[in-house]
């Protein structure tokens, strides 16, 4: 189609006589910039809130908004924002920051806005705002920097025995979840842990962390702080009161009646041999083994007869293998029969006994083993009084093949909660007791490679092998192979080798 | 001579008169301002006549007329249409047209030689505007618009269109009426240039909102600040028909003036040379 040319012409400005194209309002965008102000009513100046200790900005009324960067996209549309652009009649085309001085307490934004003006043209025109930052601590910083010990719910974990081998276990699981992040205060007191939470829902999600890896019960409690009748605001402190149950690895235990009935006439003697959130039991004679959830346990609770407090050291003089090769809940055990001597009668009288063991696996004419003595022990149970002289207890039961450690350093060392630590007179009496502990949950960790499975361990870098381990060292000690160690992360610009972790854990 | 002039506080003078080389029409008005303005401009020279069609005040777009006649929409009444013969000179003609586009004054923009009329027109009224107006009639449209009666105004002198006019419409425009045109603006800015302002070949009057610029714009291109409404120079127009669209100035008239007063000599001093 043929279109003809259209030039256009110029038309004298009305107002000031200059030659321009014709435009909507007949008049030269200098006049009409004079004459017409479009910003008019638009502020020039705001005020905005912000909290120096955590770095967010106030949006009123109550909102704090974290992570606005300065000079960034999201702090300028929250400028925008405050500034209440009147947006029916103006159109906004651009945003941006003016440079200022960053501790001068003033933000500076040019923006540019289209309106309609007189016959249908459209002016744009460009309004710079300056926005005064006022400093002012947000509501929880405030409540942190009035009192910092100040807790709103806390979390009770108990373990009513007498050895802490379960609290070391459990602080390295939640040092590897890094379930315990969002903790004030972690306290310790005797017989287990305090944790202190600033809100009810992080104690909550501790407490189900800790219900999901230990067979536990738990109760929870809250107790008035402080009402507000009129807006009907209730201020409490919760408290969540999380037990333990007392049972641990490698403890001997006598069944009660029901429940070794329950479970299939399990031999009322039974050895523990894993706890996570549910209990692992195993009949050393007869090579059954049985399960129980948190909720069975608790519902008949029942107590260790003997715990590995009470293990005596056994030399194994003979060993008689009599079934198979076993493989139960992930570990292998081999019926035998067995002919030991305690260490302590070794040389001094001729005392050997032949007993039932499932560890045949492992055992070798002349290794040194660890069991309970039966046939010694003074126990004061209540379960078995309730057999009343129908059971017939074993004189021994092998736990553990033991090794000889010679206070080798080890290449690998763990990390540590920061909690603060009983430290009166009643405290350092028990730290000798810890050490010991400690050193036997260490010696765990290395002769169990399923407990190590939600640990993290890191490479000790001071550890130097010392030439001599390898050639002396008879028997082979369990050692944690290099490739499940974890390197530290360090953040140091010297130690260029050490940046982030390799971890080849599978 | 161009004059800002407001009707009953409205700028739109064209609307509410209409100015042509022998006679005006004025509407009727609350105060008599609006007429005294143009009585004190044209008294002498033409009559000014006061009416009203169909009973509005709107008469400067109702109806269309030069010198040589008049044409009124049918809703005039027969009252005003011999008010009007009355008041008119008789070489004027009056006639009502029956047209279906009844604003006339927005469909019909003429001078003493030529109209520009809606293309839409009915061709029984274009023959009646050639006979009565004694025109020649082009079909036109002015910057797309197809309402020129609105969008220009042109005398004989010279004449204004709308604005966003392209170069090569003004320069057909001219053509066809043989005038200088320049496209601009009244009433500040206000694009519809024969609803401002009413022109003829001497004087024109504007809306007061217009601009210094405007009128410096509206009195060259209409060439007004020469003119004088006295019978010799109408003579000395007729003489100078050769020179049509080329400014004339004082001095050129000179000799001419200086024959005139010669002739005119004896009248004046009661002596004769």
């Amino acid at each position: 189609m043929f279109v003809p040319s259209k030039t256009m012409g110029t038309v004298l400005c009305c107002i000031c006589g200059v030659a321009m194209p014709p435009n909507p309002a007949n008049m030269c965008v200098s006049c009409l910039r004079s004459r017409v102000d479009i910003t008019e009513g638009l502020r020039r100046h705001a005020a905005i809130h912000y909290c120096p200790e955590c770095q967010s900005y106030l949006q009123p009324p109550h909102t704090w908004i974290r992570g606005l960067e300065p000079e960034s996209q999201e702090l300028l549309a929250f400028c925008l924002r405050r500034l209440c652009l009147p947006l029916r009649r103006l159109r906004l085309v651009h945003a941006e920051f003016i440079w200022t001085e960053p501790h001068s307490k003033r933000l500076r934004l040019r923006a540019k806005v289209q309106a309609e003006v007189i016959h249908g043209a459209i002016l744009e025109q460009s309004h710079v705002v300056e926005l005064t930052i006022h400093d002012r601590l947000c509501d929880s910083c405030t409540r942190v920097q009035a009192n910092p010990d100040q807790w709103t719910a806390a979390v009770q974990l108990r373990q009513h025995i007498s050895h802490r081998r379960t609290f070391f276990y459990l602080e390295q699981l939640i040092l590897c979840h890094s379930a315990a992040l969002r903790a004030i205060r972690i306290a310790e007191s005797d017989h287990g842990l305090d944790f202190f939470f600033s809100s009810e829902s992080h104690a909550n999600k501790f407490v189900q962390f800790i219900n999901g890896v230990a067979p536990v019960k738990f109760r929870n409690d809250k107790q008035l702080v402080s009402h507000d009748p009129k807006s009907n605001h209730y201020n409490y402190k919760y408290t969540f009161s999380v037990e333990i149950s007392p049972v641990c690895r490698e403890d001997l235990i006598c069944l009660p009646p029901k429940l070794s009935n329950a479970l299939g006439n399990l031999g009322p003697i039974v050895l523990c041999t894993k706890v996570t959130n549910s209990i692992a039991l195993l009949d050393p004679i007869s090579l059954r083994s049985a399960f129980l959830d948190a909720k069975q346990y608790w519902r008949t609770p029942f107590r260790a007869l003997l715990s590995s407090r009470q293990l005596v050291e056994y030399i194994v003089l003979d060993v008689e293998v009599e079934s198979a090769e076993v493989a139960i809940g992930g570990s292998k055990y081999m019926m035998a029969h067995a002919q030991v001597a305690r260490v302590a009668d070794f040389g001094n009288n001729d005392t050997m006994i032949t007993i039932k063991t499932h560890l045949g696996h492992l055992l070798n004419p002349g290794d040194y083993a660890l069991g309970y003595d039966l046939y010694a022990a003074n126990h004061n149970d209540f379960e078995i009084d309730q057999y009343k002289g129908r059971l017939v207890l074993p004189e021994v039961v092998l736990v553990k093949k033991s090794y000889q450690r010679r206070g080798k350093p080890r290449a690998w060392k763990l990390k540590g909660l920061n909690m603060e630590v009983d430290t009166t007179s009643k405290g350092r009496a028990d730290e000798e007791k810890r050490n010991t502990e400690y050193e036997e949950f260490l010696r765990d960790l290395e002769e169990n490679p399923e407990l190590r499975f939600n640990i993290s361990l890191y490479r000790n870098k001071e550890y130097q092998p010392s030439e001599m381990a390898s050639t002396v060292d008879g028997d082979d000690v369990p050692a944690i192979p290099l490739e499940e160690l974890l390197a530290e992360l360090d953040l140091s610009e010297e130690d260029e080798e050490n940046q982030g972790a390799d971890n080849m854990n599978e | 001579m161009a004059t800002r002039i407001q009707f009953e506080n409205n700028c739109e003078v064209g609307v509410f008169s209409k100015l042509t080389n022998a006679y005006c029409l004025v509407a009727i008005g609350g105060s008599e301002n609006f007429y005294s303005v143009f009585e004190s401009e044209l008294a002498d020279v033409i009559p000014v006549v006061k009416t009203s069609i169909g009973g509005t005040r709107i008469i400067g777009r109702l109806c269309a007329g030069n010198k040589n006649g008049l044409l009124l929409p049918h809703t005039t009444t027969d009252q005003e249409l011999q008010h009007l013969r009355n008041s008119l000179p008789d070489h004027v003609v009056v006639q009502r047209i029956e047209e279906r586009l009844s604003a006339l004054g927005n469909c019909i923009s003429c001078n003493d030689h030529v109209a520009l009329t809606h293309p839409d027109l009915d061709r029984e009224t274009e023959e009646l505007i050639a006979d009565v107006l004694g025109v020649e009639v082009f079909r036109q449209t002015v910057a797309g618009n197809i309402l020129v009666g609105s969008y220009c105004a042109f005398s004989n002198r010279g004449g204004l269109v709308h604005p966003h006019t392209s170069v090569e419409d003004l320069d057909e425009l001219s053509t066809l009426l043989q005038v200088p045109l320049v496209a601009g603006t009244v009433n500040r800015g206000s694009e519809v240039i024969a609803a401002g302002m009413t022109v003829n070949d001497w004087t024109a009057f504007c809306g007061s909102d217009t601009t210094a610029t405007e009128l410096s714009v509206i009195e060259s291109v209409f060439k007004l600040r020469e003119a004088q409404p006295s019978s010799i120079v109408d003579e000395m127009r007729k003489s100078l028909i050769d020179t049509y669209g080329q400014p004339t100035t004082f001095y050129d008239l000179l000799p001419q003036l200086f024959m005139s007063i010669m002739n005119l000599y004896p009248l004046l001093t009661g002596n004769v040379i």
